[in-house]
């Protein structure tokens, strides 16, 4: 008996300080970029572009760059992962074919990785639809690469709308289509908003997809159509710690970025998952 | 009447192209990917491109064997593994049943918006400051080694690991927990012996999805792995990932060239393997004993 | 047997879930602004038959409907007859009480609002009315703002009766509408019953053998999916003809 307490005690420490290592891990990676790079983030910063080969100057073009891909990512997969799940939820029977096909899909698409994005992305917007590199093929690709985050959550935000709705609002002479946009998508509203939320996140922060399809490094000026090519945040960090060739010059620059990138997707992602904390908790059906 | 039936008929009908955007999606990347890859095999054989053991794709004569790369990959995923494991498994552990409730509910949310960071961060940190760590920790030449990569990749997917696992622990039902300790079985007896097994398919799709974002991933192992294409020796060797390789070649590869259609073909490879991954996970998830 | 005009009717009704026999050889007038109850054991068949009157069986898949149902004369399952116009005329209450999650003026207003009534002034007269007619007003006069979900669930059935009379059907279907309701609560929607027969068709789904005793006109006695007795409350419950009715009605089983 002394034995197995005492083996408790032990199992109990030894997940104590596994939660500890894996917390204290990340949280000191946040630590360090937050503490090297606060310094260095300033008004000019933000709002100018880099100058002297990139070793002075800002950022602006790429946070600019990367709000436009995740943008237009969003507004590209928004709809269709909406509408699909509409289709899913509320349309089909669980046990057609065509939605065990789409399912499998979506399943499949989240597995992608996100190389092979970039690589159909070139193959298929840049080159075979001739859109070349630029902000649309860029956005096209992540839009595809976040379709599956859209589908899934707002599955399950029109799953988690009980059907006694539907029935009220059916049962007072509405048709199908009304009850959705009036009673089902309002009630599902805060589970899809997350969802747009996580994907904007993920669309903000890859860089493998949008390597060939339409990231350049440096540009004179902002995008003036949807066929310029972008900067963007991550791209930009990556190559600033990797290639530019005055490492050391540049390394306050790459500190601000990261950090600037990674405030922008925290916010993000912690608004999302707050909203979702906050909902299920006040839900009271 | 038909007036209205038509527009019945409407929200079913807007919402069915949508609907099949996914299918269609999974369908092209196929269709380019494989397109773009496939031609490689007239020029050399599939026997060459699976077994031969030198990535030289701008020498003369060219060679494109796979063997480093895939190796690479293994080696950089089996390490993220054995750390991450242990780790996001305890952890879970923690999380769903030993945490109290207000805890629980803290560490949730913060692993949940902690797996939002970006993997060039991860990479960024990584190259900063566990390169350098690396190098002096071993006596390293450099501190750019698979087992770098391996360290980096298991931070990243550590929050995949330990969310996915905390979930299926989570999810086993009261009945079996409470039968346990009704016949006297410690808590940490319980845990061991009728949660954990019964919530192994789950923790399995975990680790597997944990495997598959691994696998998958470019940037932040690309930042810290040195990048030779050689076979590893040892887990300090520098090595060169599959995506990595797409990643950094791409843009020197000629459109159609040989090269071109070889780096296509990695992606067949990063396709496929994931999609068997990612298959096998799902089927562990939706297999619920209960 | 009956005197007062016929205000829907059912003709060899008969519902299936898939290969299950639900509602069998179903024929039962309903006569018009009067309150008829539907009793029987659970699982007899009450809530599938009173959805099928407004067509909400449909909405199961699997489910098949044979048989005529007469509103005013005419078959509310007509190839040609739009469904949602039938549950415009003949309004429904759930067993429990199904606020939508918005305020309490837009879940009167909705019905509304879905048949393109959108005139602020118009509709803000109509809810009003109905949540007069259901006692409400009063006590939700100067929150209308506020979720429907703050209500006590009395009041939020009450206000789902209020959304249902705002559309103004002609009949109103209730399925044990206060089973999930206090005494007191029930109470008051049994009064309100009473206020609304003279105005609306009512036919009510209960197990509560003394609410069917003290509300409706005329009770059905459901048994099996069949229909077993049928007539004027009183008969029902006093002089019983049939020998499961009586068993019934005296408790034996339930």
């Amino acid at each position: 008996m002394v034995k197995a307490k005492t083996c408790e005690r032990l199992g109990f420490w030894s997940t104590r300080v596994a939660i500890l290592i894996s917390l204290s891990i990340t949280g000191y990676m946040l630590f360090y970029i937050i503490s090297k790079g606060a310094s260095i983030i300033s008004w000019d910063f933000l709002t100018k572009p880099p100058t002297s080969g990139m070793t002075a100057g800002g950022i602006f073009p790429a946070i600019v760059g990367t709000l436009l891909l995740v943008t237009l990512a969003i507004v590209i997969s928004l709809p269709l992962g909406l509408a699909s799940a509409i289709y899913l939820v509320e349309y089909s029977s669980k046990e057609s074919r065509f939605v065990r096909l789409v399912e499998l899909a979506v399943y499949s698409l989240n597995g992608v990785p996100s190389i092979v994005f970039g690589l159909f992305g070139m193959a298929f917007f840049v080159k075979f639809l001739g859109f070349g590199t630029s902000l649309l093929s860029a956005s096209l690709t992540l839009s595809l690469m976040i379709l599956p985050t859209i589908v899934a959550t707002s599955v399950e935000a029109l799953k988690s709308v009980p059907d006694h709705f539907r029935e009220a609002s059916l049962a007072l002479g509405a048709t199908k289509g009304q009850t959705i946009v009036r009673v089902v998508l309002p009630a599902a509203f805060p589970g899809i908003i997350t969802g747009a939320m996580l994907g904007v996140g993920r669309a903000a922060g890859e860089t493998a997809p949008i390597l060939f399809t339409g990231a350049v490094f440096y540009m004179r000026g902002l995008p003036t159509s949807i066929f310029d090519p972008v900067m963007a945040l991550p791209f930009h960090l990556f190559v600033l710690a990797t290639e530019h060739p005055n490492i050391s010059k540049v390394e306050p620059i790459q500190y601000g970025t990261a950090l600037v990138l990674l405030i922008l997707v925290l916010l993000i992602s912690l608004i999302a998952t707050v909203i979702r904390y906050r909902y299920r908790r006040k839900r009271k059906w | 009447m038909k007036e209205k039936i038509r527009l019945k008929l409407s929200g079913k009908i807007l919402t069915f192209p949508p609907a099949s955007v996914s299918i269609l999606a999974v369908f092209f990347i196929f269709i380019f990917v494989f397109s773009q890859g496939l031609p490689l095999f007239s020029k050399i054989s599939p026997f060459n491109f699976f077994f031969n053991s030198t990535w030289r794709p701008t020498a003369t004569p060219p060679s494109f064997g796979i063997v480093p790369l895939f190796l690479g990959s293994l080696l950089v995923t089996s390490l993220a593994l054995l750390i991450s494991v242990p780790l996001g498994l305890l952890g879970a552990i923690y999380i769903a049943e030993i945490a109290n409730p207000k805890i629980k509910e803290q560490i949730k949310l913060t692993v949940e918006v902690l797996s939002g960071i970006p993997s060039v961060v991860y990479g960024f940190f990584g190259l900063r400051v566990l390169v350098p760590l690396v190098q002096k920790t071993f006596g390293l030449p450099t501190g750019e080694t698979a087992l770098t990569g391996g360290i980096v990749l298991s931070i990243m997917i550590l929050p995949t690991i330990l969310s996915l696992s905390e979930e299926a622990i989570s999810s086993v039902p009261v009945e079996y927990k409470e039968a346990s300790l009704a016949i006297g079985a410690t808590k940490w007896r319980t845990i061991r012996s009728v949660t954990i097994p019964a919530a192994a398919s789950g923790i399995t799709a975990a680790i597997i999805l944990g495997l598959g974002r691994a696998f998958g991933e470019t940037i932040a192992v690309m930042m810290v792995t040195g990048g030779a294409p050689i076979i590893p020796t040892s887990i300090f060797s520098p090595v060169r990932t599959m995506t990595q390789t797409i990643a950094a070649e791409m843009g020197e590869a000629v459109f159609g060239s040989t090269h071109y259609n070889a780096l296509f073909a990695l992606g067949i490879v990063l396709f496929t393997v994931n999609l068997i991954l990612n298959l096998l996970a799902i089927r562990l998830i939706k297999k619920k004993k209960w | 047997m009956v005197k007062s005009k016929i205000k829907l009717q059912t003709k060899k009704l008969n519902v299936w879930y898939g290969n299950m026999h639900v509602v069998k050889d179903f024929t039962l007038k309903i006569p018009e602004k009067k309150i008829t109850a539907v009793i029987g054991p659970s699982g007899c068949g009450k809530s599938t038959f009173l959805r099928s009157l407004n067509r909400m069986v449909e909405l199961v898949p699997g489910a098949r409907v044979s048989g005529e149902i007469l509103l005013d004369g005419e078959n509310i399952y007509d190839k040609d007859v739009d469904e949602t116009e039938i549950r415009l005329r003949i309004g429904m209450v759930f067993q429990k009480p199904n606020p939508f999650p918005k305020s309490i003026y837009e879940n009167v207003a909705y019905g509304l609002k879905v048949r393109g009534i959108t005139e602020e002034k118009k509709l803000r007269l109509l809810v009003e009315e109905s949540l007069k007619k259901v006692g409400l007003w009063e006590e939700v006069r100067d929150r209308l703002n506020r979720s429907a979900l703050e209500l006590s669930g009395g009041q939020q059935q009450r206000l789902c009766i209020a959304r249902a009379l705002a559309v103004k059907p002609e009949v109103i279907l209730m399925d044990e509408p206060c089973s999930s309701l206090d005494p007191i609560a029930t109470a008051k929607i049994e009064d309100l019953l009473f206020e609304l027969k003279k105005d609306y068709t009512i036919v009510i789904v209960t197990h509560n053998l003394q609410q069917a005793a003290r509300v409706s006109d005329y009770t059905a006695f459901m048994y099996a999916g069949k229909l077993i007795e049928h007539g004027r409350t009183e008969e029902i419950f006093e002089r019983p003809k049939n020998k499961i009715t009586q068993d019934y009605i005296t408790g034996r089983f339930g």
